[in-house]
């Protein structure tokens, strides 16, 4: 058995590890896990990761979790081109920068807006209004410092070529975008930035990444989402809860 | 000028960095920027640093932040002994692991933990519910469980028999409920023992050296009334 990635594409940090494994011609067996409809909470799923998250990477015996470290991995394994993770001194320590913000900043907020606009109503819960304003400043101010301080006049978030970073980032800024988020409108800059990551991707693996996830809202319209089996209430309930 | 590294030792990432530092011989001049005085949040140190933060490290023109990219530029720029980021690709692949994980889980508990239950109240009077003080602490029990159960499970440390960056950065963060007041250890044995072999492996006085500060901030005294002004939108952005 081969490379395995198990993955789910209305995930951000799965859509980054799906992207570069395709961007790269990295072969995998694509190994779907439906959140929603609760497989990752399966006996099954719970041997390949206890966590029971997704993505998860397992290569013959070894096993990995952690967007950020598969991408590293397959990387190094790959020997992908070296801008991707350069190894020069300074310019990967630029990435990892960009990677700790990103876990501080960006992982967890720009999440908030699917779960409160999808995810929650499909289990009967509403987000109070409060939340969606301070989650609302938190998402701005964090895209003040993408902008500013990530960005600057680079043509890319850690340099001036396409990085890990760039592809972690688009992927949590197409979250709040699926659900009718207009990022991008007053912000020229990353705009640009934005188009120059997907070019270099290519439309048509952006389309296949995220025609999912941007379908999303016209699946919650038409209710063709599935249900959530009482088993996943649990977890869902804990993270809405956790918005702060 | 050589190297600098702008640090609190109150602050966990600071803790791991200086041990990090000090342990491999790694020459710096320490620049103390003093958390609980609002230093950070001086203009000079803006200056330095626009994210306002610590640890920084800036060697001649080249300024960063964020404490695993500060590790990890030093562990390759003075070739520090293989087993802290082994050359290894599944070996790394551990400590990459452990290094994403802990960011949104164990890191957030133990932060909190210190400042629900010591901080807010003794050193910025501010009162804590009992409800919040319990949630943080149950949440940083989970933590516990999942470092001891996924990461430690019967190994000597987090990813193999060798101490790692995963183990400086832990330890470092569970000493900041330990800080607190809160029983981290005591009743896991386990984790007590992984303790004990990270510290003779970092070396007591080192390990203790670095850990005074965060060991007396239930003593701090109340901060005045202007302090509190300056820190109180800086800590309740901290503590979402």
């Amino acid at each position: 058995m081969g490379l395995e990635l198990y993955l789910n594409l209305l995930s951000q940090p799965s859509r980054a590890v799906y992207i570069f494994a395709k961007k790269n011609g990295i072969p995998f067996e694509l190994r779907t896990v439906d959140i929603i409809k609760g497989q990752h909470r399966s006996k099954e799923f719970f041997q390949i990761n206890s966590l029971q998250k997704v993505p998860v990477l397992k290569d013959g015996d070894f096993i990995l979790t952690e967007s950020s470290a598969i991408l590293i991995y397959l990387s190094c394994k790959y020997q992908t081109a070296d801008h991707w993770y350069p190894s020069d001194l300074q310019a990967r320590a630029r990435v990892h920068e960009y990677l700790g913000w990103h876990a501080d900043c960006i992982r967890g907020t720009f999440g908030v807006p699917m779960w409160v606009q999808v995810l929650g109503p499909l289990i009967g819960v509403q987000v109070p209004e409060e939340k969606v304003e301070r989650n609302r400043t938190a998402i701005d101010q964090a895209l003040q410092w993408l902008e500013n301080k990530f960005l600057g006049d680079r043509l890319f978030l850690a340099g001036q070529q396409v990085t890990l970073a760039d592809l972690m980032a688009l992927e949590e800024l197409m979250q709040p975008v699926a659900v009718g988020y207009e990022l991008f409108k007053g912000r020229p800059r990353l705009a640009a930035w934005r188009e120059r990551v997907e070019a270099f991707l290519g439309a048509e693996l952006c389309q296949e990444t995220h025609s999912l996830i941007l379908s999303i809202l016209e699946q919650a319209a038409k209710k063709t989402l599935p249900t959530p089996p009482p088993e996943v209430y649990p977890t869902m309930l804990l993270r809405i809860a956790r918005i702060p | 000028m050589g190297l600098e590294l702008y640090l609190d030792l109150l602050s966990q990432p600071c803790r791991a960095v200086y041990i990090f530092a000090k342990k491999n011989g790694i020459p710096f001049e320490l620049r103390i920027v003093d958390l609980i005085k609002g230093q950070h949040l001086s203009d000079a140190f803006a200056q330095m640093n626009p994210l306002k933060k610590v640890p920084a490290l800036k060697d001649g023109d080249f300024t960063l932040t964020e404490s695993v990219a500060i590790l990890l530029y030093l562990t390759r720029k003075y070739k520090v002994p293989d087993y802290w980021y082994p050359q290894d690709l599944q070996a790394r692949a551990r400590v990459d692991e452990y290094l994403a994980w802990q960011h949104t889980t164990l890191r957030r508990s133990c932060l909190r933990a210190l400042w629900h239950k010591v901080m807010f109240p003794v050193f910025l009077g501010e009162p804590v519910s009992p409800q919040t003080l319990a949630a943080t602490l149950a949440e940083l029990d989970v933590n516990l469980q999942l470092l001891e159960d996924k990461f430690l499970q019967n190994k000597a440390f987090l990813t193999g028999p060798h101490i790692s960056l995963a183990d400086l950065v832990a330890i470092t963060e569970l000493m900041h409920p330990v800080g607190a007041g809160c029983q981290v250890f005591e009743s896991r044995p386990k984790l007590a023992t992984w303790r004990q072999r990270v510290e003779a492996a970092v070396g007591e006085d080192l390990f203790r050296d670095a850990h005074e500060v965060i060991l007396k901030a239930k003593d701090f005294p109340p901060a005045d009334p202007t302090i509190k002004q300056k820190l109180m939108p800086w800590v309740l952005a901290m503590i979402r």
